[in-house]
């Protein structure tokens, strides 16, 4: 018995394919000669075998310690940008962290963890390394108020999906998204841009949108994704003139009829798909009918991934969930039968599965059960409204009150405000049952959105 | 416009949304006799609030919810500026 041969990244990278790159805003790397460098100072073979932390400020460097780190590494624990620092020795704990890639090497000179190596550019030369294990892929979950949850990954089952899409058509693809590469979503389209044999253009949180965009233009992007949210924003920003790629996909958030209609209408001729994933089930599947919602046939077994509906709730099995939770304490991740109950509730509606929010987003209106992202997507059907956000109030008659924030359109005009407020609410009447109805719209500026790319949807107002 | 014109608009205008047909509002009306329900209420006192910036029924811990449209009114007018 021989074992499985193990892939990790490096074997996903070659020199034959030239003009290969990953960029940010301030450096672009080329990916051609990357196995022969190091940003890791040459130190790989010291965390052979080691549980690493990577704890970066930027996600070029992260990328660059990825494919160092997968195959050497036992395991790799993803830091994302927003992870607060209080919940850091928790999760070194949990993950059982004996040592760590930075670059504030001071900050963890009394850490107690012996080994610091400090992730540097420009890369330097080094012998390629060859793959040695498969190497645990750690990500945090985002969106809890606590410590977040450790979720464990191989790198297969991460780039299941990818593998089972199979190669992209015609040239090689320019991969950018508006996630950041530490967080699921950001870092399939990163695995897909080194699978794939294309290049990857990073985002940068200090960058305005419209920067953002004219350098996705001068990179050549030809793939991007992002939340509803963000593509809301890039919608809103007036930026996505000129910009054309060949294809737009939206993920980590419901998209609703409107923000796909708007991005048809915005890229007139590129594929517009929506995919379902999350760290914990993995990728699930893709729609690319340009509807919202998917076809009630995808339940069952479908290209190795298993979908049911149980309490309304979607539960999912397939090689790509993630494989456990990580951590002392750590619940189960799948049920008896192997199943991720993802929390996202939907409703058959004729021959489809629509979304309707997630089962910890509920609010309770005088008693009943809303989800606030089905009354958005009414909202959101006007065809002056660009984004909003329903929340309940506190009311000293029914306990609580439906009220929605609303962002309309660019220079819509001032005069016709009222009667678009008119227009929503008979629309919300005609469509929703009348406890669902906004009780109260008010016309606001902006919207937060968290760092994951996410609409806020706890704040103090 | 005056507290009690502002209240009178928005009752009318949540009758017209929520197609209650409303009697002659007079002071003696029982709220009951309105047609409004607790939702519509609800809906009366939120954008009150919005727009007079103030919940008379909040504020006062022993407020009793009014009787009549009469009581209603005078909830809010009575609220110190």
């Amino acid at each position: 018995m021989s074992p499985r041969e193990i892939f990790a990244l490096r074997d996903h990278l070659g020199a034959e394919l030239k003009v290969r790159t990953i960029s940010d805003a301030q450096h672009v790397v080329s990916l051609t000669d990357i196995l022969s460098q190091t940003v890791l100072g040459g130190r790989l073979s010291e965390l052979s075998g080691r549980s690493v932390l990577l704890k970066l400020s930027d996600q070029l460097r992260s990328g660059l310690a990825m494919i160092e780190l997968d195959g050497i590494a036992r395991r790799m624990l993803l830091c994302p940008p927003d992870l607060n620092p209080a919940h850091l020795d928790a999760l070194i704990a949990d993950a059982g962290i004996d040592a760590v890639v930075t670059d504030e090497a001071g900050r963890w000179a009394n850490s107690g963890i012996s080994l610091v190596v400090t992730a540097q550019l420009p890369l330097e030369a080094t012998a390629p390394a060859k793959t040695e294990r498969a190497t645990e892929w750690l990500m945090l979950t985002s969106g809890t108020s606590g410590v977040p949850k450790i979720v464990g990954h191989t790198l297969e089952a991460l780039t299941g999906a990818i593998v089972a899409e199979g190669p992209a058509r015609g040239s090689a693809p320019v991969w950018a998204t508006f996630y950041d590469i530490r967080r699921y979503g950001g870092l399939q389209i990163f695995l897909r841009a080194i699978l794939s044999g294309g290049s990857m253009v990073l985002s940068d949180p200090h960058e305005a949108l419209g920067d953002h965009v004219a350098r996705l233009k001068a990179r050549g992007v030809s793939h991007i994704s992002g939340t509803p949210s963000h593509w809301r924003k890039l919608l809103m920003s007036g930026s996505a003139a000129q910009f054309a790629p060949a294809y737009v996909r939206l993920s980590g958030e419901i998209a609703d009829q409107a923000v796909l209609d708007g991005l048809k209408a915005a890229f007139p001729n590129s594929s517009v798909g929506h995919a379902y994933a999350s760290t914990e089930a993995g990728v699930g599947f893709a729609v690319n009918d340009g509807l919202e919602g998917f076809p009630a046939d995808y339940l069952g077994n479908r290209n190795g991934v298993e979908m049911k509906v149980i309490d309304g709730s979607l539960r999912i099995r397939s090689t790509r969930t993630a494989h456990a939770y990580v951590g002392r304490s750590a619940a189960a991740l799948t049920d008896d039968d192997g199943f991720v109950d993802s929390g996202d509730i939907v409703e058959l509606r004729g021959d489809r599965y629509y979304f309707v929010g997630r089962r910890g987003g509920i609010i309770n209106i005088g008693g009943l059960k809303v989800h606030p992202e089905e009354i958005e997507a009414v909202i959101n059907r006007h065809p002056d409204v660009r984004m909003s956000r329903a929340k309940s109030r506190k009311s000293p008659i029914t306990g609580g009150i439906v009220v929605a924030d609303v962002i309309l359109a660019d220079g819509t005009d001032q005069a016709r405000v009222k009667e678009i407020r008119d227009q929503i609410l008979a629309q919300c009447r005609a469509q929703l049952a009348s406890h669902k109805v906004p009780a109260v719209i008010r016309f606001v500026e902006a919207l937060d959105v968290t760092p994951a790319g996410k609409l806020a949807r706890t704040d103090a107002s | 416009m005056s507290v009690r014109s502002k209240v009178i608009e928005a009752i009318r205008q949540i009758a017209k949304e929520q197609n209650v047909t409303l009697p002659e509002l007079s002071d003696d009306l029982s709220l009951h006799e309105t047609g409004f329900d607790s939702l519509a209420f609800a809906i009366l006192v939120a954008r009150l609030e919005d727009d007079t910036g103030v919940d008379p029924f909040t504020i006062s811990e022993d407020a009793a919810f009014p009787a009549t449209v009469g009581d209603f009114v005078r909830a809010y007018e009575n609220v110190p500026a």
